[in-house]
């Protein structure tokens, strides 16, 4: 509608003319460019102007080289996360899960350690197993609960999560387990291939494998069918249950590849681990564009929401803003994005 | 001997919680043939579709497809058999493109991953065969409604279909679309395809129908040749009854205009201009989209008005919130009952309870439950609802049986103005008629009462004064005797208005 009407030619002088229509086209461009991408590139634009100014060291090489090693783990969890959103669900457990992978993983390691000294591959490949399989289970257990039971997915995860993560306090104690092979955290949690970090490379190979998935499989295109309109793709002979246990099953093995990554960054099985990583992952999504609703995200921009949200932590860091504010600035900016999530889908359906 | 029949069902039953949708049908498809079914809402012709398309189970009953029994458990098995439907609601995913919804659920692939190229070029095959002009890159949300009938079609059509089952498929759109529609279909015959069609619209039947099937209350009514039979005798079979004893006569008796509309623009309302008079009832005919609902609702409150004037009783109640509404007099009965109307868990007297809450004060911030209980008594008698459903949640009762509740809703309190916005959706007969009796009622008794539907003949019937809408906008006024089926059809297609200025738009139509 003000579209519309800005774009109708009035009566100014020739003067006015020029200005007034790149500025109206301005307008028009950054208009589709929110329809398409949504508040991101905005945000994105707007923190780096912030932060630069507010510091000389934010928009450093190194930092940036910095930000990205630390945004893995995020980026990581957020496109599990982005699984499940787009069927039209969300998971609160990843953040349990990354604790569960931990926790389990490391015991496994460091019981078989002790056994099997001399093993290392053997015994990290299997500790890796044992995480991987316990997410499964949880990641099963979500799905089963939304697809089959019709729990609502906010209080199937969280239960879910409360159950893993006391599972995985309960198994530790509340104390760290230690004794991991050495090469474990070496490699995996500091060691460079050809100069890159590790981490990054495995983030990497495990981006293109879901990207993979979401735009060249049916996999993918039935978990966008079942969140656009679970009722037509049922119509259209799609496993809508299968499908969505899928999702669920998949964001929780991504979360144990984080809960692995991070386990080799500590060097040790913690039962706090990923603590905030649930909340997090939902806002880098919202951020990102994926649609609440389901049926609408894109892997390219999650992980590039998931990387701005890390740089704002690191650009709040530099800006001396103190942890507590901190949580309080994300929480506001998270909301801010849903409003916004909501204008853009008023403007898509409406337009 | 003939082949089998395409489809056979032998004592097919559905029974839901509280109703049973389908009762004891027996009905058959031979190839090449378009079989019509034929009803009421509510008949049971959708459930029987459903069954057929593997979208439910029977509870009891079989299917034979080509001889052979058939236990569907999904839509799969049923495509997998040869069976493919075009429900009313859509089953596109708005979300994705064309091509990509055409082949939902059957993916074309290379290895394990999905074949674009395959797809695009398929889609662009299909849609000349079948002669439809749609981009297949284009995302479902952005096409018209038509446009997406159109592919909801071509997604049925593809791979090895048999059977065809096409629900409403012309409910959306414009007569030269229906005519390329049925040269379809008539390809489709000649290929052997048979064809389930569902349709109210009678003089459909006569260009396509070989036979027709009529059902009435979940029950077969009878199985015609369209050569021998007639309109006025399929309707006699729908109704049970001659169409004239279904209909009360209402006596007209119009005041002074109670509300009165100028320009109004909303979402979808393209100016609008109508006053509503005590004593008569209004009828509102158009098809989905053409504004007809969305206009009172934007009147009422249910969406934002951009622009014009609403007057209640002199009082200016332009964008009122729908309290203040109904506060004033003012009574929307939306049409959905499950998602807008009712409380599906509560219990039916507890409903009706909602609806004089909305006009009781209460006593020191008490709720005065003995007087409001005794009003719902009332109410539900005055709506015919039978005693030993008042206490059980709505949600078990049957479609006439909510109905009547929401209708009860409504009388919980003594409103001025009441709008009825597809008031027999999925209603049996008799509730029907109990229905068409209360609307007579308030009529006589002075109410001016709008009733918005999409059953031409139902409008027709009733309505005093009728309104066509297309195109968010009032194409007709027919009043008395002028209000008949050719005149209100061909108001449904009036061409697009080119593109109003704002100041256009506010003219009346």
């Amino acid at each position: 509608m003000s579209a519309t009407s800005s774009a109708a030619p009035g009566p100014a002088g020739p003067a006015g003319v020029v200005p007034a229509t790149t500025s109206v086209r301005l307008r028009a461009m950054s208009r589709a460019l929110f329809i398409r991408l949504g508040v991101l590139p905005f945000f994105l634009v707007a923190a780096l102007v912030v932060f630069g100014l507010a510091s000389d060291n934010f928009l450093t090489v190194d930092n940036l080289v910095n930000v990205a090693r630390q945004s893995v783990y995020l980026v990581l969890v957020s496109l599990g996360q982005m699984m499940v959103l787009i069927t039209g669900g969300f998971d609160l457990a990843v953040g349990a899960t990354v604790a569960l992978t931990s926790v389990v993983s490391a015991l496994v390691m460091a019981s078989l350690g002790t056994v099997l000294p001399d093993a290392v591959a053997p015994v990290i490949a299997l500790g890796a197993l044992a995480g991987f399989a316990a997410a499964a289970l949880v990641g099963l257990a979500n799905g089963a609960g939304v697809a089959w039971f019709g729990v609502s997915p906010f209080i199937m995860t969280l239960g879910v999560s409360s159950v893993a993560a006391g599972g995985s306090l309960f198994l530790t104690g509340g104390v760290p387990v230690s004794g991991l092979p050495p090469q474990f955290a070496d490699l995996f949690g500091f060691g460079r291939w050809l100069g890159i970090p590790v981490p990054v490379l495995v983030a990497a190979v495990a981006i293109a494998v879901i990207w993979v998935i979401m735009t060249r499989t049916r996999t993918g295109a039935h978990l966008y069918a079942v969140g656009g309109n679970i009722k037509a793709a049922k119509l259209s002979a799609i496993n809508t249950r299968r499908t969505l246990i899928v999702a669920y099953v998949l964001c929780a093995l991504i979360a144990a590849l984080t809960g692995l990554l991070l386990t080799a960054r500590v060097e040790s099985g913690e039962a706090n681990l990923g603590g905030t990583i649930a909340l997090e992952s939902i806002a880098a999504c919202v951020i990102a564009g994926v649609s609440l609703r389901g049926g609408i995200g894109r892997v390219e921009t999650v992980v590039l929401g998931a990387f701005f949200i890390v740089l704002v932590q690191n650009g709040m860091n530099l800006a001396q803003i103190g942890s507590y504010l901190q949580m309080v600035l994300l929480g506001g900016l998270l909301i801010l994005a849903v409003i916004f999530d909501q204008l853009r889908y008023r403007m898509m359906m409406g337009a | 001997m003939s082949p089998p029949a395409l489809i056979r069902t032998v004592a097919l039953t559905k029974r839901y919680p509280g109703v049973t949708a389908l009762d004891r049908v027996d009905f058959d498809l031979r190839a090449g043939e378009v079989h019509v079914l034929f009803g009421e809402n509510g008949a049971g012709k959708s459930t029987l579709i459903s069954l057929l398309a593997g979208v439910s189970a029977p509870s009891d009953g079989e299917i034979l497809v080509r001889g052979h029994h058939a236990r569907f458990t999904g839509v799969a098995d049923a495509r997998a058999a040869g069976i493919s439907a075009v429900f009313q609601e859509f089953s596109l995913v708005p979300t994705l493109t064309v091509a990509e919804n055409l082949f939902l659920g059957d993916e074309p692939r290379a290895g394990p991953f999905l074949d674009r190229k395959a797809m695009r070029r398929k889609a662009a095959a299909l849609f000349a065969d079948l002669d439809f002009a749609i981009d297949p890159g284009r995302l479902v949300a952005t096409l018209s409604r038509a446009e997406q009938q159109m592919v909801e079609i071509a997604k049925a059509l593809h791979g090895e279909v048999g059977i065809l089952i096409l629900d409403e498929p012309t409910a959306s759109l414009t007569d030269r679309e229906v005519d390329h529609l049925f040269a379809v279909i008539a390809r489709m015959k000649a290929r052997g395809v048979g064809i389930i069609y569902i349709s109210h619209r009678m003089q459909e039947f006569a260009r396509i129908a070989d036979r027709v099937t009529v059902l009435r209350d979940g029950r077969w009514v009878g199985t015609v040749a369209m050569a021998d039979t007639s309109e006025a005798a399929l309707l006699e079979m729908m109704a049970g009854r001659a169409i004239a004893e279904v209909y009360p006569t209402i006596a007209r008796h119009p005041g002074p205009a109670l509300l009165r509309v100028e320009g109004l623009h909303a979402w979808g309302v393209h100016g609008v201009d109508l006053e509503l008079r005590p004593g008569e009832v209004l009828g509102v005919a158009g098809l989905v989209g053409s504004g007809k609902s969305r206009s009172f609702r934007a009147l009422m409150g249910l969406l934002p008005v951009h622009a014009g004037r609403v007057t209640l009783k002199g009082v200016d109640v332009t964008g009122a919130d729908t309290g203040a509404l109904m506060r004033a007099g003012a009574c929307y009965v939306p049409p959905d009952r499950k998602t807008e109307g009712l409380q599906l868990a509560f219990t039916t007297r507890h409903n009706l309870a909602q609806g004089v809450l909305a006009g009781s004060g209460s006593r020191f911030g008490l709720l005065p439950w003995r007087r409001i209980r005794k009003r719902c008594e009332a109410t539900a008698d005055r709506v015919e609802l039978p005693v030993a459903y008042r206490g059980r949640p709505v949600a078990q009762l049957s479609g006439g049986n909510q109905q009547k509740t929401l209708f009860g809703r409504a009388l919980g309190r003594d409103y001025d103005l009441y709008i009825f916005d597809e008031p027999t959706v999925g209603v049996d007969m008799g509730a029907r008629a109990a229905i068409y009796r209360l609307i007579r009622e308030l009529a006589e008794a002075g109410k001016a009462v709008v009733v918005i539907s999409s059953d031409l003949p139902e409008v027709m019937n009733l309505a005093h004064r009728l309104l066509v809408f297309a195109h968010g906008r009032i194409a007709a006024e027919l009043d008395g005797d002028g209000i008949g089926e050719a005149a209100v059809l061909a108001h449904f297609f009036d061409p697009i208005p080119a593109i109003p200025t704002p100041d256009e738009a506010r003219l009346p139509a």
